[in-house]
């Protein structure tokens, strides 16, 4: 893992002394609360419906022990218990007081962590694969470039105030576990024809009132020229994005509105004049940070485990093995997905006792690592095969155990209207009623596959465009209303979903749920998930079973 | 004479403004003025032709490439934030200096101590701060961070060059 230096250290320290500087303004009433909103939101600290919100970033979902362990502590000290990671891979601890907030970044620097760019319109924390350094088809560990990027956009005195908020992703896999196509900047590691590594750059994906996929605008940017193409991309966009409209100012709409190519055009122009050596790295600094993630020092084991393979006669042990080990590129060790989705509780939430829990596991048996997936679950991305049973009795201890990786009741859900202040209708009981009701792991097990995700409002904080069932709440009059879509994919093929129908009321939303489910399982053929069986049917036979009552 | 804050390089001071910001519809006073840049591709040359410093207003909406050829002739390039989240600036700024402009860049508007870092990196070197702020509180912000990720205008070593040099003991 990266470690920061005395540079990285001072930058930090430095960052909590201005924030202390500026909290203690405000305190005294020397600024108003609206002149402080612009300081604190670029903070990460937002007001919401009861208390202030501390966004705490997590570049690229990376974390050891001792990061953890100080979340824990954090959020034991300053908040109710618990916080909520979210599908930017960072956490929210929600119940926050103005007063504490300097004392938690500084609690934070000294884990060389932060809230720097986790609001306001600038470049966002910068996520990439979870499976990094542990996974068999990367062309190259993603994080060396997330890092490289996260360094090049703090405090950027260019791109601080951009049209909006932006958004970077990276991933080095043909099986995108990043979300790349949804990002404003998506970058695909790969090696081209001569097997030099190179960058596909796609630009303008997103989500929100208008969703759309990334377009492809580079397939062969050379690595060594990543910080100065991107420059390139964030001044036409800071030149010519929308400002007069919140809702068209997202990077998104440049690029269609330009065409994909002509986007390209005015990148291209810019970059093709500018001072590239000015900006990319020299290659002492890429090769500094490369051996930061340097490959770990694993053992040379047998492929196959006996201990693990034994476990397997308990069957929850093999249906957890089923769902949440995946493999790893060094034979005798997995990549172990820790749930945050037990059936009844907060998709995302982690307790102050489970933080510990999985920072003890990761110490213990996973090399000290830990990762944030986007789909709002953690992973320890190193467990020797041997050790995953009793990885799997501590996690069961804390419940974090639930087998149920990439199945129904793995939910993701913004906070919505019980925490935002954004939200339209609440996301969190939609959850949760949907996971009660496939509660049982065998019944969760015979739906396989199926990917549900819920927003509270447009801005699509839970990716609903590419749920396989995608929930989206809203408000009519008054009253939480929800619209589904089917067909949503976030994968490598990515698809944004179709809207089924009218949208239903909050006590509806589970039931249909399970209609939805029953025709699929009525319908499905051979191996095929939800969203192959829908993309075979389309929406009829799913719209029928729903909206049969109306008729 | 009012006043403005200037950046040296090292340190914010306070500077009296010569020059008089004239809006399109009043009358050319005498002496230095910034006027836009619609006025000043009408009137700039007549201006220039009298001897007297002439500066030149960009919105946010406008590109400074359309001074480029004039850039040795003007003093001084105000650029507007109407709103301090108005960001085009900070962008203009940088061509400005990577065009070479060495005059002076003035930020006039919007213009809050919260933004004075971002916008001396960026090469602006003269302000009109909205806020009240003083050449002290100036110099406090800017100089508040001790290192730099990034090269800019203000030719700051980044993160990576210290490094480098920490290296080689230099």
């Amino acid at each position: 893992m990266y470690r920061y230096d005395a540079i990285d250290k001072e930058m930090l320290a430095d960052r909590v002394q201005e924030f202390r500087e500026q909290c203690a303004r405000r305190l005294a009433g020397e600024l108003t609360e609206d002149q402080f909103k612009r300081i604190r939101l670029m903070n990460g600290l937002y007001l919401q419906l009861h208390a202030y919100m501390l966004r705490i970033a997590i570049p690229y979902g990376a974390l050891n022990s001792a990061q953890l362990r100080k979340l824990a502590f954090i959020a034991g000290t300053y908040d109710k218990g618990y916080g909520h990671f979210t599908t930017r891979t960072n956490l929210q601890l929600h119940w926050i007081k103005l007063k504490d907030a300097p004392d938690i970044l500084e609690h934070l620097a000294e884990v060389g962590m932060h809230a720097i760019q986790t609001s306001g319109n600038d470049i966002r924390n910068i996520t990439a694969d979870p499976h990094a350094g542990a996974t068999a088809d990367e062309a190259d560990d993603p994080r060396i470039w997330a890092e490289a990027i996260r360094q090049w956009s703090t405090f950027h005195p260019e791109f601080s105030f951009l049209p909006r908020k932006f958004k970077i992703a990276v991933t080095a896999s043909p099986s995108d576990r990043a979300a790349t196509k949804v990002y404003d900047i998506g970058l695909r590691l790969h090696r081209n024809g001569d097997g030099e590594l190179a960058f596909e750059v796609m630009v303008g994906g997103g989500l929100g009132r208008t969703p759309y996929l990334g377009s492809t605008i580079r397939k062969h940017l050379p690595v060594r020229h990543l910080l100065s193409y991107l420059q390139a991309i964030l001044r036409v966009y800071n030149r010519h994005g929308r400002r007069d409209n919140i809702w068209k100012a997202r990077i998104k709409v440049l690029v269609a509105s330009l065409g994909p190519e002509g986007f390209a055009r005015e990148v291209d122009e810019e970059w093709e004049t500018s001072d590239k050596a000015r900006v990319d790295l020299p290659d002492t600094e890429l090769a500094r940070i490369r051996a930061a993630f340097a490959p770990r020092d694993f053992q040379t084991l047998p492929a196959t485990s006996t201990a693990f393979e034994a476990a397997k006669s308990n069957p929850a042990f093999a249906r957890f093995a089923r769902h949440n080990v995946k493999p790893h590129k060094i034979p005798g060790y997995a990549l172990v997905d820790v749930s945050l989705k037990q059936p009844g509780e907060t998709p995302g939430d982690c307790s102050v006792e489970q933080m510990q829990a999985v920072a003890d596991l990761a110490e213990r048996y996973s090399m000290d690592e830990a990762r944030v997936h986007y789909e709002q679950n953690l992973i320890l991305p190193h467990v020797k095969l041997d050790d995953v049973p009793a990885v799997w009795k501590a996690l069961d201890a804390v419940g974090l155990a639930t087998p149920n990786r990439g199945l129904i009741t793995d939910i993701i859900a913004c906070p919505g209207l019980d925490y935002c202040a954004l939200a339209n209708a609440r996301a969190i009981p939609i959850a949760q009623a949907i996971a009660r009701k496939f509660a049982d792991p065998a019944l969760a097990e015979r739906v396989g596959d199926l990917g549900i995700k819920i927003s509270g409002c447009i801005n699509a904080c839970g990716h609903h465009h590419v749920g396989a069932i995608g929930i989206l709440g809203v408000d009519k009059k008054g009253e939480e209303f929800y619209q589904l879509t089917l067909g949503g994919s976030p994968e490598a093929n990515a698809t944004l979903g179709q809207s089924l129908g009218p949208a239903l009321p909050a006590d509806k939303v589970a039931g249909a749920v399970d209609q939805l489910v029953e025709v699929y399982l009525r319908e499905r053929k051979g191996e095929e998930r939800f969203l192959d069986t829908f993309r075979r049917t389309g929406l009829a036979p799913f719209k029928e079973a729903v909206y049969a009552d109306a008729h | 004479m009012p006043m403005l804050i200037r950046w040296t390089g090292q340190t914010a001071v306070a500077a009296e403004d010569p020059f008089t910001a004239v809006g399109d519809e009043d009358p050319i006073p005498r002496g230095d003025v910034i006027i836009s840049l619609q006025r000043f591709q009408t009137e700039g040359e007549r201006l220039l032709a009298e001897g007297r410093k002439v500066g030149v207003r960009i919105e946010p909406n406008e590109q400074v490439e359309e001074i480029v050829r004039d850039l040795p002739r003007l003093a001084v390039v105000a650029l507007a934030f109407p709103k301090y989240l108005q960001g085009q600036a900070y962008s203009s700024a940088a061509v400005l200096r990577e065009r070479g402009f060495a005059g002076e860049v003035r930020a006039v508007g919007d213009v809050l101590r919260e933004q004075a870092r971002f916008m001396v990196r960026a090469g602006i070197d003269t302000f009109e701060p909205a806020d009240g702020a003083t050449p002290a509180e100036w110099s406090h912000v800017v100089g508040r961070f001790r290192h730099v990720y990034q090269r800019a205008a203000d030719g700051r070593e980044p993160a990576f060059v210290e490094r480098l040099e920490a290296n080689h003991g230099v």
